[in-house]
């Protein structure tokens, strides 16, 4: 079954991919739509099946790779983690596969688009079911690819090339990491099966290493390294920069991939990774540092988006940015619950954000909206209930939406790790719980609210969706609404430990412990996002003047915001500009100059200008030969002696 | 049946009778043509076929050389004709003999002039090209492996581009210098040990004061042949010069003799002076990598791109090499095996296009992707499997030698693992510049998709770049137990040597 689950992908790219001019468009997104369908519910049996069954087990396929010491396997390894991402990775998808049947409708590549979709969800399903890193590094390099593919899919677009390739290579710095990390853990313990290496850990937290020219702990530097890649995937500070830009890609996809499932990736390989990880304090603790910077960060620069996707996009970057703060504090459960229900919340919001700029032909900008509830009242609905997942709206103690649920766990998990990195990180995730709470809200109220500022002609055409697009939303509202409280109990409530069983690792009781938190860190989150509510209320109804009005006042903050705090500016000065310059130098002046210059072409040239030299020698004149040769004897005669002397 | 057979003259010689089938060849010009074409396609053909045979003949498991043929040859100076293959040297048999029909079938309307001798160049290059592999004496090999150079050289100067004169001598230059100093090599350890048997040399032990001279006379001969930094820029005026089949061949089979000369001779002949300049080699491979990876970013001709990532990638392989481990050393092979397919096709890919237009200048295409769709996607997985994505044949090998190079020393991986970044900026940029963008050019808007004779030319070694990415297994096993007697006996002569220096210990328990 999981072998199907994973395949009916494959066969349906591969189908739409290559078969795609013969089946048609009706006929390409059959043949995606209905693997990925059936795989959705093999998923969801399989997930009762491992998940609350406890039905563990490893299906190998055949030998990958076998070199001395480094032999491993194509095989699916399924346990609760796996179960859980092939829900999420499934379900997500085959909404994504229908909605697209409606978004792309007009376009005149459907099967490829149809292809790579299923392509990137094969890939990703390959990653998730991995038992050993390279199969994970397969499927890691594969989703990066199917993004690639699927951000620059309008080909014609140099923004979107341009997008598509930034993302790609943001990822391959990361993907260097990762493979460094895979090297490191191969030569610590000899292997790269997680089931050779997990058993070795516990001996092998305090072996050292010397790395990059410093005597290290080895298990913290392999797993800083893996990090790197977690950080590249995932989008985290400093390596986030090629999320943001990946927007160029249709919706569904920013859906799909940038929001549900690939961007999560490097969440899951943390928790994959937990056995790991939790003999690494220091290295967890970069981890809490980074998820809470970066919670912060990228919340700072939703506020002042105006392109209705991107202020999503940060939110995603943000919101991730709580799911590594809560590795950082060993909740991985509860990482991974705001993982499943971000899924939800966060490719409904895409969706309905695709809905309203197919409603406004194509139209992007916030500050060119206003007032579509009247138009769209559908879509209108489907994103207040996006919204208020992704805010955590709910009564403490009494129910609430998803996110409500897991957020809540996450920000309690951070306070209750009482060290400083966790505190560091309830700090932020206080923070940026108010800031979510204000840009949601913006988003919202620029888009229907107030008087429209778009014009005239688009505002009276602008239509709801049709049917193929609206229902698959309410598949993942249900989620965005139900999955906190249901799931609350076996993710992280009294039933975690039959459901995790042994896909997680903790030492401590994170869990117990974040349950016991005082009710004012309980309360917290809730009374930011009230706040926010408010404020975003003020400021983008009550008096819409204001917002320009502050910007105005304080303009270095808002550029700063604005600007994305000039990460791709400082990028581009930093590295981009000086690799074109060096490639450049290195052409003209190495190989051109230095290389050839003395080598082929400066022999060329020494020999012409020798010969013409010997040719002015060869004056004619007998007696300049005959002391030549006189001067070659005597040289000769005295090397001669010379030699036999010695 | 047919391990009776002498079947390694078979596959080498061959070729040699059909280029004395086409030089017998007389009449009308276009029917020379034709006959010539066809001649070249079923000898390549047959050859490949035969050559099959030692691919399933071989028995995996074992170090020892095998299809071994011995005859006397010259008795007064020792000489003998001896042919014989190990897991190193019999798959590099099988990509020249897969990989000249293919050229065949490239240059069948490419070239216009001059069929019959263009034919005949590329039959009699099979030959050195095979025969070079399964040489097992010194001055067969060196036969072989400077006769290699002869029909190139025509290839290039007869059949090439506008500079073909400077490029044709540009690369005799280069490759002529190390070969002198590797005859001279040759000839020393001829007289210090009185055989030219490699088998023999190999247990010989040459004493290592003179084996650091020794290992720098075949430097200067392999290094050109890979080429490593500095002595590569040979390559990329070579390679714009050269028509289609030459750019795939010598990418594709005659980038690797330089690298299989150091895992022949200076690995096992001089172990001891492997081990001393281990770290110069390692030096030049980075520079290699992160250099021409650079330099490729600038590049505005296609096929001097590819040329430098070529440069880029036989990095990887040296680096592999000297890590003397079972994973850098068979990821090193690997990369070699997986660059022979895959740089070879992405000289097709330049030629498709190149054949239709006549340019291989970057700027003049774009936008290639809405009406060349299947081109597009073939092109797009070779790049993909250039970059080393996992799944194609290209990330085995480039990963085997991340492994390897990490056990060395951390430094060393960072540096190699850099080029899989490196080496997908150029790629990407290509690729976009090429295929992506809009179709303005007027030019453009009429070329015709891939024909079934390039589908014909591609799919072979789309398949392969494919399953020795998902299934590597076969040519895994092939190499396994050569490379590890090879290492041990390496390890054993260090041993002896009293030098372990080796060792970089990493890890301290």
């Amino acid at each position: 079954m999981d072998v199907a689950i994973v395949f009916l992908p494959l066969i349906g790219a591969i189908l739409a991919g290559f078969l795609g001019r013969s089946l048609g468009d009706r006929g390409a997104q059959l043949v995606t739509c209905i693997p990925m369908v059936v795989a959705a519910l093999l998923s969801i049996v399989v997930f009762f099946d491992v998940a609350l069954g406890g039905n563990a087990y490893t299906t190998e396929l055949f030998t990958w790779i076998d070199s001395g010491a480094f032999e491993l396997s194509w095989a699916l390894r399924v346990d609760t983690l796996t179960a859980i991402m092939f829900c999420v990775v499934t379900v997500v998808s085959s909404v994504v596969h229908i909605y697209s049947v409606g978004y792309m409708s007009d376009d005149k590549s459907i099967p490829r688009f149809m292809a790579y979709l299923s392509l990137f969800s094969f890939f990703m399903l390959m990653l998730v079911s991995a038992d050993n890193f390279v199969q994970m590094f397969f499927g890691w390099e594969g989703v990066g690819v199917a993004s690639y593919l699927l951000i620059g899919f309008w080909y014609e677009k140099p923004s979107a090339n341009a997008a598509a390739i930034k993302a790609f290579l943001v990822n391959r710095v990361g993907d260097v990491g990762f493979a460094l990390g895979i090297a490191g853990a191969f030569l610590l313990f000899g292997a790269v099966q997680f089931d050779a290496v997990f058993p070795q850990v516990e001996d092998m937290a305090e072996t050292t290493i010397s790395i990059f020219g410093m005597e290290a702990n080895a298990l913290t530097a392999i797993c800083l390294l893996l990090f790197v890649g977690a950080m590249g995937k995932s989008a985290q500070l400093g390596l986030h920069t090629w999320l943001p830009d990946a927007m160029e890609g249709p919706t569904p996809v920013s859906a799909l991939i940038h929001a549900a499932t690939m961007v999560t990736a490097g969440v899951f390989m943390l928790c994959r990774l937990s056995p790991m990880f939790e003999y690494a304090p220091i290295a967890l603790d970069v981890v809490a540092y980074v998820g809470g910077a970066t919670a912060l960060f990228a919340a700072t620069v939703g506020l002042t988006q105006t392109d209705i996707k991107r202020v999503i996009a940060y939110s995603t970057c943000s919101q991730l940015g709580y799911m590594f703060f809560a590795i950082g504090v060993s909740a991985y459960s509860a990482a991974m619950f705001h993982l499943m229900t971000h899924a939800f919340f966060k490719a409904l919001l895409f969706l309905g954000a695709g809905s309203v700029i197919h409603a406004m032909h194509h139209e992007q900008d916030m500050r060119k909206m206003g007032g579509l509830y009247k138009k769209i009242p559908v879509t209108y609905t489907l994103m207040w209930i996006g919204t208020l997942a992704l805010v955590g709206f709910g009564i403490p103690g009494v129910t609430g939406f998803a996110g409500f649920y897991s957020k809540d766990i996450v920000i309690e998990a951070a306070y209750a790790a009482q060290s400083s990195a966790g505190g560091f990180a309830f700090v932020m995730g206080v923070v940026a719980a108010f800031l979510t709470s204000v840009y949601s809200f913006r988003l919202l109220f620029l888009t229907f609210h107030g008087e429209t500022r778009a014009d005239h002609h688009t505002f009276e055409h602008a239509h709801e969706s049709p049917r193929v697009m609206v229902w698959p939303l309410y598949v993942l509202a249900a989620g965005a609404v139900l999955a906190g409280a249901v799931f609350y109990g076996p993710f992280v409530g009294d039933g975690r430990e039959a459901f995790w069983g042994d896909s997680l690792l903790v030492l401590g009781s994170i869990i117990e412990d974040a349950h016991h938190v005082p009710f004012w860190v309980k309360a917290s989150p809730m009374i930011m996002t009230l706040l926010g509510l408010w404020l975003a209320w003020y400021m983008y109804i009550r008096r819409p003047e204001l917002p320009g009005e502050f910007a105005r006042q304080a303009e270095p903050f808002y550029r700063f915001s604005l600007n994305k705090w000039y990460f791709d500016e400082l990028y581009d000065a930093v590295f981009v500009r000086p690799a074109f310059w060096l490639a450049r130098g290195l052409w003209k002046g190495g190989d051109g100059a230095v290389i050839d210059g003395l080598g082929p072409d400066g022999l060329t040239a020494v020999t012409q200008s020798l010969s013409r030299r010997v040719s002015r020698l060869q004056s004619g004149y007998l007696y300049h030969y005959a002391f030549a040769m006189l001067i070659g004897v005597v040289l000769l005669i005295s090397w001669y002696i010379f030699m036999a002397l010695r | 049946m047919m391990s009776s057979w002498p079947l390694l003259s078979l596959v080498t010689f061959l070729p040699l009778v059909g280029a004395a089938f086409i030089f017998a060849a007389r009449g009308d010009d276009a029917v020379v043509a034709r006959n010539a074409r066809y001649v070249a396609l079923w000898t390549s053909l047959i050859t490949f076929v035969l050559s099959l045979f030692i691919w399933f003949g071989f028995e995996r498991g074992t170090a020892d050389f095998q299809f071994v043929e011995k005859a006397e040859w010259i008795p007064s100076l020792g000489l003998t004709y001896h042919m014989g293959v190990d897991g190193i040297s019999m798959p590099f048999v099988l990509l020249a003999t897969l990989l000249t029909p293919l050229c065949v079938l490239a240059s069948w309307d490419a070239i216009q002039t001059r069929v019959k001798e263009y034919m005949i160049a590329f039959l009699v290059l099979e030959t050195l090209m095979v025969g070079m592999f399964c040489a097992l004496d010194f001055i067969a090999f060196y036969i072989f492996f400077e006769g290699v150079l002869i029909p190139m050289f025509l290839i290039i100067g007869v059949w090439g581009g506008a500079r073909r004169v400077y490029a044709a001598f540009k690369f005799f230059l280069y490759t002529l210098t190390g070969s002198v100093l590797m005859l001279l090599a040759i000839l020393t350890m001829y007289f210090t040990s009185g055989t030219t048997d490699i088998p023999s040399l190999m247990e010989y032990g040459f004493d290592p004061a003179l084996q650091n001279w020794l290992w720098l006379a075949f430097l200067a001969s392999f290094a050109v042949k890979v080429p490593m930094w500095p002595v590569h820029t040979w390559l990329p005026d070579a390679h714009v010069e050269a028509p289609t089949a030459g750019s795939v061949i010598l990418a594709g089979v005659l980038l690797k003799m330089g690298a299989y000369g150091f895992l022949r001779f200076s690995v096992p002949m001089l172990p001891q002076a492997t081990e001393f300049f281990a770290p110069l080699i390692f030096a030049l491979s980075v520079i290699a990598i992160i250099y021409t990876s650079l330099v490729a970013l600038a590049q505005t001709d296609m096929k001097k791109l590819i040329a430098y990532s070529s440069v880029a990638h036989m990095g990887y392989v040296t680096a592999g090499i000297f890590t003397l481990n079972q994973q850098g050393m068979e990821g090193a092979i690997y990369q070699m095996l997986s660059h022979g397919i895959v740089s070879a096709a992405l000289f097709l890919c330049v030629g498709v296009v190149y054949d239709r237009l006549h340019t291989r200048e970057i700027a003049r295409y774009g936008g290639l992707a809405n009406n060349m769709p299947r081109y597009a996607l073939v092109f797009m997985i070779f790049m993909l499997a250039s970059v080393g994505l996992p799944g194609t044949s290209g990330f085995v090998g480039e990963f085997l030698v991340i492994m390897g190079a990490f056990q060395l020393s951390s430094w060393l991986g960072l540096l190699v693992a850099s080029g899989m970044v490196l080496g997908a900026i150029y790629m990407l940029v290509l690729y976009r510049r090429v295929i992506f963008g809009q179709l303005t050019k007027d030019d453009l808007k009429g070329l015709l998709d891939i024909s079934w004779r390039e589908k014909a030319v591609f799919a072979p070694l789309l398949i392969l770049a494919i399953l020795f990415g998902v299934y590597p297994m076969p040519v895994l096993d092939v190499m396994s137990a050569s490379v590890e007697n090879l290492i041990e006996n390496y390890q054993l002569a260090l041993g002896e040597g009293g030098s372990s220096s080796f060792a970089w210990n990493l890890i301290s328990r």
